[in-house]
């Protein structure tokens, strides 16, 4: 039974009211006394020299305070690739000065060389435009095939345009060659993992303060991790000792990977606003976002997947060119490669895995990690040709994956890819899903879609994904330049109330709810006495933010061995409190007893006491009541599912129909099955948009075509369906305290492979021969596809 | 500079605007209304949706002259007289139908707008008005289903919790 309050509740949001009500403090909602406007100027083309860049006459325009040209940041650092990965040779990647601002050479249409700070944003708007400068249009290298073949480079400096050529795993190259050529039968899959723009809802804006009495600053902006902005600002690009630089993300408008990086407009903003001693706003249009946010995926990939005629897997072999853009963003390496390569295995016991990854600079957006960041072009690979290799051996689809699915009793389980999987049950996922999804029925449906003139097709798909990013230990070894634990401070006041510091940052994903539920539930308290700071790097510990689905498993870890601390030491003070020892003191319910007598004090006195410490045994107990936790995850959590849907194809133009659509998931425990539900929902809504109407296209002279919301199909709601979420028998993750595995990105990581196996099947079903269509499945691909089968 | 006069949310004002001044940008810069959102730049995304003499307008694509005279509700004035959460708020808290509330008013003003022309709307014309408003975060789900309930339909039988 669903409990009505505590950890697995279904509690309603708090956070809903201030956003229901207008009443959110987003960061371009902040009006600082004396503000001012940043606006760039970006650069038209994608390519080109920087001959000269006037200013003069903008300098003199009313209004305006302040211009910066890249000259003006030549001396300080670029904003560094956060993981080092090495090439196959042993060799480290390239990785070329990312810097605030162009500086000799644009590298991409949106590319900002020269900023204005002004009184007011027209003043800014029209002095940018009096900037005059002068850039020799070279040709743009947009085609990743053509960049690695070709003699002109996105960076003169590092003469190539291959970033790494990464092998994963090396060693087991030769044994997956030599399965593959012995193989009974090798099906082969060239595809495109369409590149994506992450488009939040709101806009990138950030302010920046400096305080000249103290010789310290202030940054407000849309981030999904604060502290670890602060350390790149900090340690990297300005050297504004750590100290001496706040950064704050107020309520965020949505992220989805995008707003994980330091972008160069906040260090602009800080530098500015030091220089003309006043607040300086930077807030983005949606063009600039499209230009310049982080785009993700954009993956060209060759799969070969070996099997014995009945299905059996012998190997997965890929090679993947994936564009990393015009410059390397923060996660921009990890995500081909150790988010991707090391999920090429799947949910599988496939003897042999071999990923090949070269990472290509373009004149095009930086591209990094975007919800599900690596494990959707893994998952998508995987499925996609084994749905291809069923129907050449004449297999189920079902059959063919439960055939090869790591069965229950193999936990811990190491995947040929390298990772060990602590739990699972892929059988019993797929058991749920054909409860579901009637099955037996489908040949009556497909009749009825017939009589409609409709063809209807069937897809399925199983996932699995590494989240709780990450164990700090095991990246290190494979490159990653910095921690990825997490951290909670837990405050009870005096008044037995309490402020729950966190580093994990909320965005969207109910942390002022979830939090206090299970602090609430381990303290016996009511969670509305629980308040969750986050976002404030002057008010939480340090902590590594929100993304790649880590924010439960690792912070909510944190917050949990945080809590325990709590409870031991109101103990201590209980036991002192009831005169007896504390090893004899029971908590329970939020009262602390004394085994087998009825003495007993509640958690609100123990919290009035640690703060009026009268007759205190100083030398045993500090006063107060406040502890913190760090916490390192020790394996990375593996949440895993089965997807399926059925779409109707119009065989007249082309256009796909979602029908219905049902994700079964295991993400261990479940602590608020409304929010993990509205998680899958968003997940899939991006999902299915990525198979059917997403795409950021750049022409062959850099320039992107899809740059407006009259141009980039965002999905509305009459393109999606209402769909069918199933979470309910999780099996718990095993190393971390909550026994969670995270939620954030399983719908858009399950759901493209779906969307394009039940496209595939419905073309099928009438006879076409189409075997791969690209993303995104538009009616014109679709009509060509079959126009051409 | 020209004068506009307008009454916001019940309350009279009157203020001088440039005539260049968007009606999105009056809200929140000069009555310093900042639920009102700009999510884009060319009139798609909705989070910016207003009512201007009862009719849902995107409040970017007018100028605040344009409103001179007008009756505004933006989202700071629908609660209660109480301060309680109506209908149509409280069945988006019930059901989910936010995640980081950015395109919310711009999805509460239309549904309100939604619900005065069709009182109870089947879910294929709930989706179909919606498509001026876009949400990243929810794929609509919830926020389909919060429509329906806020207008007195049985909503259960829609598939998971």
């Amino acid at each position: 039974m669903p409990k009505d309050t505590g950890i697995g509740a279904s509690d309603k949001r708090r956070e809903d009211i201030r956003f229901l009500t207008g009443a959110g403090h987003y960061t371009d909602d902040i009006k600082h006394y004396g503000a001012t406007t940043a606006i760039f100027c970006r650069s038209t083309v994608a390519n080109g020299i920087i001959k000269s860049i006037d200013t003069s006459a903008a300098e003199n325009m009313p209004g305006v305070l302040a211009v910066f040209t890249g000259a003006d940041f030549a001396d300080v650092g670029g904003n560094p690739a956060g993981w080092l990965i090495n090439s196959r040779d042993g060799t480290p990647m390239k990785e070329p000065k990312r810097p605030v601002l162009a500086h000799g050479k644009v590298r991409h249409v949106g590319d900002a060389y020269a900023a204005v700070i002004a009184e007011t944003e027209l003043q800014a708007r029209n002095a940018a435009e009096a900037i005059v400068a002068e850039i020799e249009e070279l040709p743009a290298i947009v085609d990743m095939a053509a960049a690695l073949a070709g003699d002109a480079f996105v960076h003169d400096e590092i003469g190539t345009n291959q970033c790494f050529d990464w092998g994963w795993i090396e060693d087991n190259r030769a044994a997956t060659d030599a399965a593959i050529k012995a193989a009974p039968h090798v099906t082969t899959l060239e595809l495109v993992n369409n590149r994506l723009v992450p488009n939040a809802m709101e806009p990138r804006c950030s302010i920046g303060n400096y305080d000249a009495g103290n010789d310290s600053y202030v940054l407000q902006t849309t981030s999904q991790n604060p502290h670890l902005t602060r350390l790149l600002i900090s340690a990297f690009v300005m050297g504004i000792p750590e100290n001496k630089l706040t950064v704050i993300a107020p309520d965020v408008g949505g992220g989805f990977g995008s707003k994980i990086y330091h972008y160069g407009e906040e260090a602009l903003v800080l530098a500015a606003a030091r220089k003309i001693g006043r607040p300086v706003k930077w807030t983005a249009d949606r063009t600039e976002a499209f230009l310049t946010d982080a785009h993700g995926r954009d993956h060209v990939t060759k799969i070969e997947l070996a099997c014995e005629k009945d299905g059996t897997f012998i190997a997965f072999r890929t090679e993947t060119m994936a564009n990393v853009g015009a410059y390397l963003s923060n996660f921009s390496t990890a995500t081909p490669t150790f988010l991707h390569g090391t999920l090429m295995a799947g949910n599988y016991t496939v003897p042999n895995v071999y990923v090949n990854v070269k990472a290509v600079f373009t004149n095009t957006a930086p591209v990094d990690a975007y919800r599900g960041a690596g494990r959707p072009e893994a998952t998508y690979s995987i499925e996609r040709v084994i749905d291809k290799a069923a129907r050449e051996l004449g297999i189920d689809p079902i059959a063919i994956r439960r055939k090869n699915f790591v069965k229950p009793d193999q936990y811990p389980f190491t995947s040929a890819a390298g990772l060990e999987y602590d739990s699972g049950n892929y059988d019993a996922l797929m058991d749920t899903l054909e409860k579901h999804i009637d099955r037996d029925g489908f040949a009556a449906r497909r009749k009825a879609s017939a009589a409609r003139g409709m063809l209807r097709g069937l897809g399925l798909n199983a996932y699995i994904e590494a989240c709780g990013i990450a164990p700090s230990n095991l990246v290190g070894v494979l490159g990653s330049r910095v921690g990825l634990y997490d951290a909670a401070t837990v405050r009870v006041n005096a008044t037995g109330n309490l402020s729950v510091m966190v580093g994990a940052h909320s965005h969207g994903q109910g942390h002022e709810t979830v939090f206090p539920q299970i602090v609430g539930e381990m303290l016996g308290i009511d969670p509305a006495s629980i308040d969750i700071v986050h976002g404030d790097t002057s008010k939480i510990p340090f902590g590594m933010g929100t993304y790649g689905s880590r924010s439960l498993a690792v912070c909510g870890s944190a917050m949990v061995r945080a809590t325990e601390k709590i409870i031991a030491k109101a103990k201590k003070i209980a036991a002192h409190m009831l005169e007896a020892s504390a090893d004899d003191v029971d908590f329970k319910d939020g009262q602390f007893t004394v085994k087998g007598t009825d003495k007993s004090v509640s958690f609100g006195e123990v919290a009035l006491k640690a703060y009026i410490p009268h007759n205190f045994p100083l030398e045993d107990i500090e006063p107060g009541l406040e502890e913190t936790a760090f916490y390192d995850p020790a394996n990375f959590t593996y949440p895993s599912g089965a997807y399926a849907c059925e779409v109707e194809v119009d065989p007249d133009t082309g256009k796909v129909r979602v029908d219905r659509f049902v994700a079964v998931d295991d993400f261990g425990n479940i602590m608020n099955p409304m929010i993990v539900t509205g998680q899958v929902h968003g997940g899939l809504g991006q999902g299915i948009g990525q198979a059917l109407l997403e795409g950021a296209r750049y022409d062959d002279d850099g320039q992107l075509l899809s740059a407006s919301y009259m141009d980039y199909t965002m999905p509305r709601a009459d393109d999606l369906p209402f769909y069918t979420v199933d979470h309910a028998n999780g099996t718990p993750c095993t190393h971390n305290p909550l026994g969670v595995k995270g939620c954030g990105e399983a719908g858009a990581i399950g759901s493209p492979p779906t969307i394009v196996n039940a496209v595939i099947d419905a073309l099928q079903s009438a006879g076409k021969n189409v075997t791969h269509i690209d993303m995104p499945l538009t009616p014109l691909r679709v009509w060509d596809a079959m126009q051409n089968a | 500079m020209a004068s506009v006069a307008m009454v916001v949310n019940g309350k009279s004002i009157t203020r001088e605007v440039e005539g260049r001044t968007l009606l999105v940008d009056f809200l929140r810069d000069d009555l310093r209304l900042t639920g009102t959102h700009v999510g884009c730049d060319t009139s798609q995304c909705g989070a910016c949706v207003v009512h201007v003499n009862g009719q849902s307008v995107k409040a970017c694509a007018m100028f605040a002259i344009e409103a001179d005279g007008a009756e505004v509700a933006t989202i700071e004035g629908q609660a209660n007289k109480d301060g309680s959460l109506n209908v149509i708020q409280q069945a988006f808290q019930d059901h989910h139908g936010l995640q980081c509330g950015f395109c919310t008013p711009g999805m509460v003003m239309t549904a309100a707008a939604l619900l005065k022309e069709n009182p109870k709307p089947t879910e294929a014309e709930v989706r179909s008005y919606l498509e001026g408003n876009i949400c990243r975060c929810t794929g609509y789900h919830n926020i389909v289903k919060a429509i329906m309930a806020a207008s007195g339909q049985d909503v259960t039988a829609i598939a998971a919790e």
